[in-house]
């Protein structure tokens, strides 16, 4: 029972982890169609600069994380202003600018700090663990699961209740339709880049805690399971993100477990989701939300 | 340019590069020994051989206008089930490359049947799925096959003695160099015949297809298929160049490389991802040496951190290709005698509708 109840919090946990990422990736691609490949690279920066900003710069952990966050949300809307934007005409190109992005972060970070993996300090009151019936469970991951309800809470809210928000989803149905009706979609564009941009570097700053440090690499490893819970959950979708996120976090972490012996530890987790996937795909080619993908 | 020498040009490249291991010409800059040397062989072997691959990719890129991030899958089956025939099942060269090759085809048609239920970039991340599976399989290391981070060399006894050791490096480059027209004629006669004709409508508009009664699934499914294949046989190549498998072919910066190669050279032309191959496997292996060199570690760390990674510059050389040169460099000639007209070249399009 300890076991399952570990097994399931470190997968929500997990799962939390893979909504920061694929939330704003869902919205980024059900807007404007941009594959944004460069997600895990504005991942990767916001675990660096929270690093940075605890190690070299002597912030506490929270403002670290606040820190991270910031500069992940500016690179976001850099990279929209800079590279996306001129490239609307050709939106297979955005996709393609974005690779080279995806690559070549990751290898400046590389460049700067080493390829190997810098610990993330600790903040004591987060580094205990909680009993929880009967399993002893890390606080970080209730870290993470809260920091992704809150997440997931404010961007309904605001695709519900604001303005911006009434844009975003009806663009996310009908781009050409808004646009005729007068509504500069594209300011809609930057502030889903800044919020998905955001989310990412809250999670890579977070991923510093749950993993216990941060590597270049570590991004872009993440990526391949949030586009797997994009697919999975509709593109576009919060909510289909939410469940297909918890989902495949859940997965990895149980078949892990039972990982069968010859194929090594951690194997069978990830390949448990791919198989997820290409089942899901079968009997439901459009996602769990039925929109189209 | 005269008529016959535009007629007959790949012919006398094919002459040229033929008759290359018989030449000492010095190409400084270019190569570090006179050209027949075995270790210029060896990379102008690895940079036809990546110009064949790029061609495989683009099939799907740039002549049907499907986006996969796995094509690293079908060149590390071919690779990796070629080895491991050889190495666990005893087979000798020739009827291990069939099965890695066979390998290759099969998986892409099992692979590519699901994924290609889901249209435009779904299809591109469920690719990518299956790929990273592909490569997190190889790196475990299940049961000791793939030799995991390490990779495992191919046997010798099971090759012939004429690709074996480095005075055979001219064996070896013929390889690569069949390998590579091999696949420009497969790409070249499908492209041209009444199933390469659907492919390009597919490319540019699949309603359209289905319109005309067509059913875009099988199409795609073939060019899937027949782009693994080709695929899995340069992993064979690759196996016979580097005398061994390295699970560096199965990620999915590998299937990146193959995407910077095609954008870089010119996606959908005849001899555009040849040159975009080419090109960035040369690039890389100098930039390798370049960032290694005494003249980069002198320097200030602003310029010396980016040009110690190769990575970095590739990336930062991919965005500026898409930015700067939409068709790459293969539209590069026409794009100059077009003058100071850059404009009307690009798509007027202003945001067009997304894939259904």
């Amino acid at each position: 029972m300890s076991t399952v109840v570990l097994l399931a919090c470190t997968g929500l946990g997990l799962g939390a982890l893979y909504f920061l990422v694929a939330s704003g990736l869902s919205l980024v691609f059900g807007l404007m169609d941009v594959l944004n490949f460069a997600h895990g690279a504005l991942l990767s920066v916001g675990a660096y600069a929270a690093w940075w900003a605890a190690t070299d710069g002597h912030l506490g952990f929270w403002l670290a994380v606040a820190f991270g966050t910031v500069v992940g949300t500016a690179a976001s809307v850099l990279l929209e202003l800079v590279l996306i934007r001129p490239l609307y005409a050709r939106p297979r190109d955005q996709i393609l600018a974005t690779v080279g992005v995806g690559l070549a972060l990751p290898a400046l970070l590389m460049g700067i700090w080493g390829s190997d993996a810098r610990p993330f300090p600790q903040p004591a009151a987060l580094s205990g663990t909680v009993d929880l019936l009967g399993a002893t469970v890390p606080v970080n991951r209730f870290v993470l699961v809260a920091a992704a309800l809150a997440v997931l809470l404010l961007l309904r809210l605001f695709l519900a209740r604001t303005r911006y928000g009434l844009i975003v989803r009806a663009g996310v149905e009908d781009r050409a339709m808004v646009t005729a009706l007068g509504i500069d979609v594209r300011r809609a564009f930057t502030l889903v880049f800044a919020i998905g941009g955001a989310a990412a570097s809250l999670g890579g700053a977070l991923a510093g805690l749950y993993f216990g440090s941060v590597n270049p690499s570590q991004g872009t490893g993440l990526l391949v399971f949030a586009f797997v819970v994009v697919v999975m959950g509709g593109t576009g979708s919060v909510t289909g993100a939410a469940v297909a996120s918890v989902g495949v976090g859940l997965v990895q972490q149980f078949a892990n477990y039972a990982a069968v012996p010859g194929l090594g530890a951690a194997g069978l987790g990830d390949l448990s989701v791919v198989v997820l996937l290409a089942v899901l795909l079968l009997v439901k080619p459009r996602g769990l939300t039925g929109r189209l993908a | 340019m005269t008529a016959p020498l535009k007629r007959w040009w790949p012919l006398a490249l094919l002459l040229a590069l033929t008759a290359a291991p018989y030449s000492a010409l010095p190409l400084p800059g270019l190569l570090d020994g006179p050209l027949g040397s075995p270790g210029s062989l060896q990379l102008i072997a690895l940079c036809l051989l990546y110009g064949g691959l790029a061609t495989g990719y683009d099939l799907l890129l740039g002549r049907t206008g499907l986006l996969s991030f796995g094509h690293a899958l079908y060149f590390a089956t071919g690779l990796y089930a070629t080895d491991l025939a050889m190495l666990d099942l005893d087979l000798d060269l020739v009827p291990a490359a069939v099965f890695g090759t066979a390998c290759s085809t099969v998986l892409a048609l099992a692979l590519g049947s699901v994924s290609l239920r889901v249209t435009g970039i779904g299809f591109s991340m469920v690719t990518l799925a299956f790929a990273q599976a592909g490569a997190i399989l190889v790196q475990r290391n299940p049961g000791g096959r793939t030799g995991g981070e390490e990779g495992r060399s191919a046997p010798a006894q099971h090759l012939p003695d004429a690709l074996v050791g480095i005075q055979n490096t001219a064996n070896l480059y013929w390889i690569a160099l069949a390998y590579l027209v091999l696949t420009l004629a497969v790409v070249h006669w499908t492209t041209s015949s009444p199933t390469g004709r659907v492919w390009a409508g597919i490319r540019e508009n699949e309603r359209r297809v289905e319109v005309l009664g067509l059913r875009p699934y099988g199409f795609k499914l073939l060019a899937f298929t027949v782009s693994g294949t080709l695929a899995g046989a340069g992993g064979v190549v690759h196996l016979l160049l580097t005398g061994g498998a390295t699970p560096q072919a199965a990620g999915s910066d590998a299937t990146l490389a193959l995407l910077v190669m095609v954008v870089l050279g010119g996606s959908g032309t005849r001899w555009g991802p040849l040159l975009g191959g080419v090109l960035y496997t040369w690039a890389a292996h100098r930039l390798g040496d370049l960032a290694n060199s005494a003249t980069v570690a002198d320097l200030p760390p602003v310029l010396r951190v980016p040009l110690s990674q190769p990575l970095f510059l590739l990336g930062t050389l991919f965005v500026a290709v898409v930015y700067l040169l939409p068709g790459g460099l293969a539209k590069l000639p026409a794009r100059l005698r077009a003058g100071r007209a850059p404009a009307a070249a690009a798509p007027a399009t202003a945001l067009p509708e997304g894939a259904a």
